[in-house]
C-alpha cells in the first residue's frame, strides 16, 4: 500500500505505508534516538505530532508488552525509512506494523528520512498531512495547509485522566501527580522510591490537590503549548510555598508560566535521548532524554528563580529552582523511558526535599 | 577546568609494529592525539618502534624517537627528554604494559613523571583478572564465574569446580594471544599451557563459557571531572565466543530494546567511574538472549581498535578527546570538530548502519586452521556504512578484495547438507556465506540460529539479500524490473552480481540505471543524525533521494587508499595516501580520498578535503569520480588495491594521474617488460611463461637449476617457490599449480646473491634516489619479510653506479612519474640482476624517507601533478648518504595463527615492521632486532637442523654461536657435518626416530635458540614444520635463515660487548651530532 506524507512548505514525500491506512495531519517532527520507539509512540507528548525517526531501522526488536508509557499510542503518524517486519528480540510480542495497526496509526516507510530531517531542521517544524488514501501531491499539500497549527488544540485533556486515581507505591510519601498525559515511567520512578501516587486530572485545583494531603505535588509531561495549559498554572501558582513541587517537560514549562514567566517554541525542538545538559548547581555534565518544542525564556523569569540546568549545545533553559522555595523543575525527562537514567537523581532529590519539608 | 598549566611537556608511547590484534588504530589514536596536544601548545615527545606509521612522522611531534618499546628504551628517552607527563594509553596494550614495567623497575618515580590519562591502578585493576573481579563485585556488577591460576594442576581443578566448556585467557597479552575455549580435559591442558607461556606474568584466567549469548560492546569516555557519555554501542553478529577482533560487528546494536541499551550503558559508565579511567575505555558485555542478565566480559581502559572503529562509525573523535581530558579539559570544554558548534560532551546519534567485517590472511595461509575463538587471527577489517543493513554489509564484503561481491561463496554451493550444517555450527571466517548458502537450499532462519546462534535478526537481513538475488534471477530474459532493480541497489547488490543474475551485461545494467536515473546519492556522516549543520565533508553513498554532497569546487584530485591492512599491503601505504593527500593540498589542490578502513589516519574525517567511506572497487570508485568530476585520480600510493583500479577508472574516462596505465602495464606485463628490458640491456634472470607441464620443465632446463615457479593461479596457498631439481618441479607443477593456456606459469632462474631494493621519484626526466637498501636475506625471501639496511653496507661504488643507472633509465622507459620501486639481486661478478619493477609506492617508502629526510611521497606528488624534483631542490641521481643507519626488520604474528609454517620464503608472512636506527651498524641492528621482539638467549642451548644444501655454510655460524657460549645440539646429519668440521655437538632424535626427541627437548624446555631452513615440502606433517611450530608456539626464537642468524649473531656479539647504545630522535638524524 502506497501512502504520501506533505509538508505545509509544498513538499511531498512518497513511500509504502505500514500499520493502519487513513488520513491524519499534525505537525512533524523528527526524534534522533536509536532506540526506544516503543516509548515514543505511547508517550502522549507526541499528541498531536506525525514523528519521524531518523535512524533507519525501526522495530528491529519489535514492541513488547512491558515498554508502554501509556495505554495507546498518541501519535498523529509515525514515518521510518524501514519497518521491520521480523523483529527479534525476547520480549517482543508485535511487529511494529502490527501494533501500529491494531492502534490505528498511520506509518510511513521507504522515504528518505534524513532529508525530511534536515528540511524540519533548516526550516522548522512543520504541519503535514500523512494519507493512504488521497495521494494527489496538491491536494495534499493543501491539506496541510489548512490542517490547525498545534497551538490551540486541546490536546492535554485528549491524553490525560478526568478523574483522579491512587497508584499505591508504599506509604514513604503520598505524591499528587498532575497528569498533564503523564509517562508511565515518571509514576514508576516514584513508586520505586516508596511513594503513593495520586494522579489528579489537569483542571485541579490547588484546594482539590491539598484534599489529598500529599507530601509534595508534581507536574508531568505533556503535548502540546504550555500556554493551553495556563489553568494548571494558577492552581500551581497557589501550591508553592505549602507543598514541594517538581516538574517535568510540561510541567516545567507550566511551573515557568506560574512564576510568571514566558514561555516560546523552539525551531524545531529537541527529541532524543542524547542531550548534554549542565547542572549549573553541581557543574556536572548529564545526558538526558528530551521530547519537547517549547521552551522557558530566561529572561522573563523573576529575580527568585534562576536557571539551574541549561542545554550545552544550544544554551536554552534545561531546569528551574526557586531560590527559597522547594519548587524546581525540568524541561527534560529523568523518567527517562526512553532514554539514559543519568537525570534520575532528580527523584531522589524530591524524595529528600519532601523529607526535609514535610511532616 | 580548563587544561592543566603546570604540563609543559608530554610524551606519547606509540604500540609498535603491525602485529595481529594491533593494527593502524593506533596510529590513528596516536597521530590524532599527538596533533591535539600540539593543539593546547605542548611540547610533545613521541617514541615508537613502527616508521610506517603518520605519527613517526617528524612534523607530528617535537622529538619523534624511532626506538624500541622496551622499558629500557623508554627510559633512556625518559631521561633525556624530562617530560612533565607521560601518556600511555594510546598505544594500545604495548603502552599500558610499558607504563605497567616502568612503574614498577621504579623508573617513573625516578624520573619524575606523572602517568596521565588513566591512573597506573586503574590499569591495573582493568588488566588484573583478580582486582578486575573484586572491583567489579564490589559495585555489583556480574562477571562470568572464574578464576586465576598459574599451573595446571589448578587449572583442571577449577575447570572442574567451573564445569565445561571453560574460556582461557591469558593476562596481559595482545589479541587474546594463547587464549581459547576448551571443551573438555584435553583441550584446557592444550590451551592453558601454552596460554601460561604468553602472559608475562604468568596468569591465566578460567572463566565460565556464555558461548551463544549475545556480545554487546561500548565506547564510554569520562573526563577528571567525572562526566561520562557513551560514543556507541556496537553488536557482534557472532555471539560470544569469537574474539571481538574476529566478529562481524554492526554499530549501533540493532536487536536491543532501549531497556536493553540503558542497562548495560549505566553498567558501563558505572564501571569507568568505578575505574576512575580519564579518557576513552572500551567494555564488553555478554547479554543473554532471553533475559535481561548480562556479564562484563572485558574492559580495556585505553583507546582500542573498537574505538577506531567507534570514531569511524560516528565521527566522534575518540583519540583527540582522550588526549585533551589527559591534560586537564573537561568534555563540556571541548569542541565537537564534526559540528563545529556542539560539544565533545554528547552522544553521537546515527542514521546509518556501520557494519566492520575482518580481513583475515587465509588467503595467504591456506593451511591454517580457520576456526575462530577466542584468539583473534584477523590482520585487519574494513568499515561500511549504509542506509540498510544489507547495504552496509554487502558493501564491506566486497571491501575486503577476496574476491566476493556478493554472500556467494562458490565453494559453499559444492558442500554437502551436512558440511552445511557442520560449518554452520562453528565459528568460521566463512559462516555468512554458508548461511546464505543454507537460506538459498530452503534452510529456515529459526534452523540456521538454532546450529549458529547467530541472531534471527541478521539472519532474516541475509535472507533479504538472498530473496533480492532469486528477485533478480530471470535466467535467458536479458531482462530485468525496475522495482527488482531498485531493491537490489538499495541494500546494495553491485551491478556485476545484478547482471550475473538477470543474464545481462554489467554495462547493460549501468545503462538502465542511468535511463531511470538510479545513481547513489552521498549523505554526511555528522554525529548527531542531522540535528545540527555539520562541517565536515565525511560523506557514504547511499541509493536514496537527497544528496548532501555538492562537488567539490576548484582543482580537485582523488586520492584512491589501500583498504583493509592485510599481509603484503600493511599500513605504509597509508602513510603513503595521507601523505599525497597533504602534498595535494600544500599545492592547493583539493583532495578527496576514498577508503574503507577504519583504522587509519587517512579516513580521519579532517586528513582530506573530502572523505568517501566506500569500497575500493570499480563501480563504487566510478560513482564517486562521476560526481566529482576531478581533474584526474591518483593510484599509485594505495598499494596494488590503488593500481587494480587504474584500468577500470581510465576505461570509465577519467584520468590516471603520474605513470599512465599502459605504462603500468609494461611493468606488470611478463612480456613486454622482458622486451622492454632487452631493449634497454638491462640483465634480468633468464625464464619465460610456461603454459604446461611439459614446457615449465623446459624452461627450467634452458635456463638450469634452481628455479623460482610463480603460477599465476594459485592451489592451497604455496604461490612462489625456488624448486631445485626436476623431480621436485614436477611435484610442484602437480600438487601446487594449475597450469593451463589461461594460467601459465612463470618459471625464472633462481640467482642465489644479495638482494638489493630501491626507490626511486622520477618527474619523467629527473630521477632522484634517496637510497639503495640492501637486504639480510639473500633473493628468496620476499623482500617483505627481510631485514633491510640502509645505507647498504657492502656494495661498492661500481654496483651502486650501475643500479643508479638500470634504475634511472627504466624509469625514464617506463615514462614513471611519481614513485617506482625496483629489487635487483647481485649475481655473480657483482651484476645486478632486475627482478621486479613496480611503478608505484613500495612499502620501503616511509621508512626510507625517515632514515634520508627526504620527502618521497611530497616530491612524488608534485611529479604527479607535473612539477620538476630540481623545483624542489632535489638533484637526480643517488641522495647523499646519511650517518645515521636505518635497519627494518619485520615482524611476524606466528604465534596468533596455528598451523601456518613460520620458515621465510618468496612468499610474505610478516605483518609489521619496525625500525633500528644508530649511528652504528650492530647498535641499529640490535635495535631493530629488540623491537621485533627477537629475543637473545644469553647462552643456553642452540638446536641446529639444517637441509643438505645448507649445511657447509651453516658452520661458520655454529662455530661462532658456540664461542657465544651455546651449547649446540643437531639432529643426526646436521650434527655429523658440524663435527667433521670439530664442533661439539651433541646429536638429538629427530621426530620419527623415537623419543626423547626434538619436540621432547623443546617442550621441556631445555632448548634456548632454533636454527632451522627449510626442506622440500610444506605440508604440516612434515617434521621441520612441526619444529618450527612447537618452537613458535612455546615462545622459543626460531631462525630459518640463515642470514638472519648471522646478524642475529652479530648482534649478540655487539650486545655482550656491553655497548651502551644511546637514543636520538628522528629530528637529529640530519643534523649533526646526537646529544648524548
Amino acid at each position: 500500500m502506497k501512502g504520501a506524507l506533505a509538508l505545509e512548505d509544498g513538499t511531498v514525500y512518497e513511500g509504502l505505508a505500514f500499520g493502519a491506512g487513513g488520513e491524519n495531519w499534525g505537525e512533524v517532527v523528527f526524534n534522533t534516538g536509536m532506540t526506544g520507539y516503543q516509548e515514543v509512540l505511547t508517550d502522549p507528548s507526541y499528541c498531536g505530532q506525525i514523528v519521524t525517526m531518523t535512524y533507519p531501522l525501526i522495530g528491529n526488536y519489535g514492541v513488547n508488552d512491558e515498554d508502554f508509557e501509556s495505554l495507546r499510542s498518541f501519535v498523529r503518524g509515525f514515518i521510518v525509512r524501514e519497518a521491520c517486519g521480523t523483529p527479534s528480540n525476547w520480549r517482543s510480542r508485535f511487529s511494529i506494523d502490527a501494533y501500529l495497526a491494531q492502534q490505528g496509526v498511520i506509518g510511513l516507510a521507504g522515504i528518505d528520512t534524513r532529508s525530511l530531517t534536515r528540511r524540519l531542521r533548516h526550516y522548522g517544524t512543520m504541519r503535514g498531512v500523512l494519507s493512504t488514501t488521497d495521494l494527489s501531491p496538491e491536494s495534499l499539500v493543501e491539506k496541510a495547509r489548512n490542517s490547525p497549527v498545534l497551538t490551540g488544540q486541546a490536546l492535554v485533556p485528549e491524553v490525560s485522566t478526568q478523574q483522579p486515581f491512587v497508584v499505591p507505591g508504599g506509604n514513604r510519601y503520598r505524591v499528587a501527580l498532575f497528569d498533564f498525559g503523564a509517562k508511565r515511567n515518571i509514576i514508576r520512578c516514584l513508586n520505586n522510591r516508596g511513594c503513593d501516587v495520586v494522579v489528579v486530572p489537569p483542571h485541579a485545583t490547588a484546594a482539590e490537590v491539598l484534599s489529598y494531603d500529599p507530601d509534595g505535588v508534581m507536574l508531568s509531561n505533556g503535548p502540546g503549548d504550555p500556554t493551553d495549559v495556563i489553568y494548571a498554572a494558577d492552581s500551581v501558582r497557589e501550591l508553592f510555598g505549602r507543598l514541594p513541587v517538581f516538574g517535568i517537560c510540561l510541567g516545567h514549562q507550566i511551573l515557568g508560566l506560574a512564576f510568571g514567566g514566558r514561555t516560546y517554541k523552539l525551531k524545531f525542538g529537541h527529541r532524543g535521548v542524547n542531550h548534554p545538559v549542565k547542572d549549573l548547581v553541581n557543574g556536572r555534565v548529564y545526558i538526558t532524554s528530551h521530547n519537547h518544542g517549547f521552551s522557558v525564556d530566561a529572561d522573563s523569569l523573576p529575580p527568585e528563580v534562576f536557571v539551574s540546568h541549561i542545554n550545552i549545545n544550544d544554551g536554552t533553559v534545561e531546569g528551574l529552582r526557586h531560590r527559597h522555595l522547594p519548587v524546581f523543575s525540568v524541561q527534560y525527562h529523568p523518567e527517562a523511558a526512553p532514554g539514559t537514567n543519568d537525570a534520575e537523581y532528580l527523584f531522589d532529590e524530591f524524595i529528600e526535599v519532601m523529607g526535609r519539608e514535610g511532616r | 577546568m580548563p587544561r592543566r598549566n603546570d604540563l609543559k611537556k608530554v610524551m606519547v608511547i606509540g604500540s609498535g609494529p603491525i602485529i595481529i590484534g594491533q593494527a593502524a588504530e593506533f596510529d590513528y589514536a596516536g597521530t590524532q592525539a599527538c596533533r591535539s596536544l600540539k593543539e593546547e601548545g605542548l611540547e610533545v615527545v613521541l617514541i615508537n618502534s613502527n616508521p610506517a606509521t603518520i605519527m613517526t612522522d617528524a612534523n607530528m611531534a617535537d622529538k619523534v624517537y624511532i626506538e624500541p618499546l622496551t622499558p629500557e628504551f623508554v627510559a633512556k628517552v625518559l631521561r633525556r627528554e624530562r617530560p612533565d607527563g607521560l601518556l600511555p594509553t594510546l598505544g594500545g596494550q604495548v603502552g599500558l604494559n610499558l607504563a605497567l614495567e616502568l612503574s614498577d623497575a621504579g623508573i617513573i618515580d625516578e624520573v619524575g613523571v606523572e602517568l596521565l590519562g588513566t591512573p597506573l591502578a586503574t590499569i591495573k585493576k582493568a588488566e588484573d583478572r583478580e582486582l578486575f573481579k573484586a572491583m567489579l563485585q564490589e559495585i555489583g556488577e556480574p562477571v562470568p564465574q572464574s578464576g586465576i591460576i598459574s599451573n595446571l594442576e589448578d587449572a583442571v581443578s577449577l575447570s572442574a569446580e567451573i564445569g565445561f566448556p571453560v574460556v582461557v585467557r591469558p593476562a596481559y597479552t595482545l589479541g587474546g594471544t594463547g587464549g581459547g575455549v576448551a571443551r573438555d580435559g584435553t583441550e584446557l591442558v592444550d590451551i592453558v599451557t601454552r596460554g601460561l607461556k604468553h602472559s608475562i606474568i604468568h596468569q591465566v584466567l578460567i572463566e565460565q563459557c556464555v558461548a551463544g549469548w549475545k556480545e554487546v560492546e561500548y565506547e564510554v569516555m569520562r573526563d577528571g571531572a567525572d562526566n561520562c557519555i557513551t560514543v556507541c554501542n556496537m553488536e557482534n553478529f557472532d555471539p560470544m565466543g569469537v574474539h571481538t577482533g574476529d566478529s562481524i560487528v554492526v554499530a549501533p546494536s540493532q536487536t536491543l530494546s532501549d531497556k536493553e541499551y540503558q542497562l548495560l550503558r549505566t553498567a558501563s559508565l558505572k564501571i569507568i567511574r568505578a575505574l576512575g579511567v580519564q579518557g576513552g575505555c572500551n567494555i564488553q558485555f555478554a547479554l543473554d538472549t532471553a533475559s535481561f542478565r548480562y556479564y562484563v566480559i572485558e574492559v580495556n581502559p585505553r583507546v582500542s581498535r573498537s574505538s577506531a572503529l567507534a570514531s569511524k562509525a560516528t565521527g566522534y573523535p575518540i583519540a583527540k578527546v582522550a588526549a585533551k581530558i589527559a591534560i586537564g579539559l573537561r568534555l563540556d570544554e571541548i569542541r565537537n570538530a564534526v559540528t563545529g558548534k556542539t560539544y565533545a560532551c554528547f552522544e553521537p546519534a546515527l542514521d546509518y548502519v556501520v557494519v566492520k567485517f575482518p580481513r583475515w590472511p587465509f588467503d595467504k595461509f591456506a593451511l591454517a586452521n580457520r576456526a575462530l575463538g577466542t584468539q583473534m587471527k584477523s590482520t585487519g577489517e574494513v568499515m561500511a556504512i549504509g542506509r540498510t543493513f544489507e547495504q552496509a554489509l554487502l558493501k564491506a564484503v566486497r571491501s575486503l578484495e577476496i574476491g566476493l561481491y556478493s554472500l556467494t561463496l562458490p565453494e559453499a554451493g559444492k558442500l554437502q547438507d551436512e558440511e552445511i550444517e557442520q560449518k554452520l555450527a562453528g565459528a568460521h571466517d566463512e559462516r555468512l556465506f554458508v548461511a546464505a548458502e543454507a537460506l538459498r537450499r530452503g534452510y529456515t532462519v529459526e534452523r540456521i540460529a538454532g546450529l549458529s546462534n547467530i541472531d534471527v535478526w541478521f539472519l532474516e537481513k541475509i535472507k533479504s539479500i538472498v530473496d533480492a538475488e532469486d528477485g533478480l534471477r530471470q535466467p535467458g530474459s536479458g531482462e530485468i524490473g525496475l522495482a527488482a532493480l531498485e531493491n537490489a541497489k538499495r541494500i546494495g547488490l553491485p551491478d556485476k552480481r545484478i547482471a550475473e543474475l538477470a543474464g545481462m551485461s554489467e554495462k547493460d545494467v549501468l545503462q538502465k540505471r542511468e535511463e531511470t536515473g538510479m545513481s547513489p546519492v552521498y549523505k554526511m556522516v555528522d554525529t548527531c543524525a542531522a540535528e545540527f549543520e555539520a562541517e565536515t565533508p565525511y560523506y557514504y553513498s547511499a541509493y536514496e533521494t537527497e544528496d548532501e554532497a555538492p562537488r567539490e569546487s576548484g582543482r580537485r584530485v582523488v586520492v584512491l587508499g589501500s583498504g583493509p591492512i592485510r599481509i603484503g599491503q600493511g599500513i605504509e601505504f597509508d602513510y603513503c595516501s595521507v601523505h599525497c593527500v597533504w602534498a595535494l593540498r600544500q599545492e592547493g589542490v583539493k583532495a578527496i580520498i576514498i577508503n574503507n578502513n577504519p583504522e587509519t589516519v587517512s579516513t580521519d574525517f579532517d586528513t582530506a578535503d573530502r572523505l568517501y567511506f566506500e569500497p575500493l572497487v570499480p563501480e563504487d570508485v566510478i560513482n564517486i569520480l562521476r560526481k566529482e568530476q576531478p581533474e584526474g585520480v591518483v593510484v599509485q600510493f594505495g598499494g596494488q588495491t590503488a593500481i587494480n583500479l587504474a584500468k577500470p577508472v581510465e576505461a570509465a574516462g577519467f584520468r590516471i594521474l603520474g605513470t599512465s596505465v599502459d605504462d603500468i602495464d609494461t611493468a606488470e606485463d611478463r612480456e613486454r617488460f622482458d622486451s622492454l628490458v632487452e631493449e634497454l640491456g638491462i640483465p634480468r634472470p633468464a625464464g619465460g611463461a610456461a603454459y604446461s607441464v611439459n614446457e615449465a620443465a623446459a624452461v627450467a632446463r634452458r635456463v638450469g637449476f634452481p628455479v623460482l615457479v610463480r603460477p599465476s593461479y594459485v592451489l592451497g596457498g604455496r604461490a612462489m617457490e625456488i624448486v631445485y631439481n626436476q623431480d621436485d618441479l614436477v611435484e610442484y607443477m602437480r600438487s601446487a599449480a594449475r597450469v593451463s593456456p589461461e594460467h601459465p606459469v612463470l618459471v625464472d632462474k633462481y640467482i642465489f646473491g644479495k638482494e638489493v631494493e630501491v626507490d626511486g621519484i622520477s618527474d619523467g626526466t629527473d630521477v632522484l634516489i634517496p637510497g639503495i637498501m640492501e637486504h639480510v636475506e639473500r633473493a628468496g625471501v620476499h623482500s617483505g619479510d627481510s631485514i633491510a639496511v640502509y645505507p647498504s653496507q657492502t656494495l661498492n661504488p661500481q654496483i651502486e653506479e650501475r643500479i643508479v643507472d638500470y634504475t634511472t633509465r627504466l624509469a625514464r622507459a617506463l615514462r614513471v612519474h611519481g614513485l617506482l620501486n625496483i629489487q635487483y639481486v647481485i649475481g655473480p661478478n657483482n651484476q645486478p640482476y632486475v627482478l621486479e619493477v613496480n611503478p608505484r609506492a613500495s612499502r620501503t617508502v616511509p621508512y626510507l624517507s625517515k632514515i634520508t629526510g627526504v620527502p618521497m611521497i611530497t616530491l612524488a606528488t608534485r611529479a604527479i601533478m607535473g612539477r620538476r624534483i630540481a623545483d624542489s631542490g632535489y638533484s637526480p641521481g643517488l641522495y647523499r648518504k646519511m650517518s645515521y643507519i636505518g635497519v627494518k626488520v619485520p615482524v611476524f604474528s606466528f604465534a596468533k595463527l596455528l598451523d601456518v609454517d613460520v620458515s621465510l620464503g618468496p612468499e610474505m608472512k610478516s605483518t609489521g615492521e619496525v625500525m633500528g636506527s644508530d649511528r652504528d651498524y650492530a647498535a641499529a641492528l640490535y635495535k631493530g632486532c629488540l623491537s621485533a621482539g627477537y629475543t637473545f638467549p644469553q647462552g643456553g642451548t642452540l638446536l641446529v637442523t639444517v637441509s643438505d644444501r645448507d649445511k657447509e655454510e651453516t658452520v661458520a655460524i655454529v662455530r661462532e654461536l658456540a664461542g657465544l657460549g651455546f651449547r649446540i645440539v643437531a639432529t643426526t646429519g646436521t650434527a655429523k657435518a658440524l663435527r667433521s668440521h670439530g664442533i661439539r655437538v651433541q646429536a638429538v632424535k629427530k621426530l620419527h626416530e623415537g623419543s626423547p626427541n626434538i619436540v621432547d627437548l623443546l617442550r621441556a624446555g631445555s632448548i634456548n635458540l632454533v636454527l632451522n631452513t627449510l626442506t622440500r615440502g610444506k605440508m604440516p606433517e612434515r617434521e621441520g614444520f612441526r619444529i618450527r611450530r612447537t618452537a613458535v608456539e612455546l615462545g622459543v626464537p626460531c631462525i630459518t635463515s640463515l642470514d638472519t642468524m648471522r646478524a642475529i649473531v652479530q648482534v649478540m656479539k655487539a650486545k655482550m660487548r656491553g655497548e651502551l647504545i644511546p637514543v636520538a630522535p628522528l629530528q637529529e638524524y640530519h643534523f649533526g651530532e646526537a646529544k648524548a
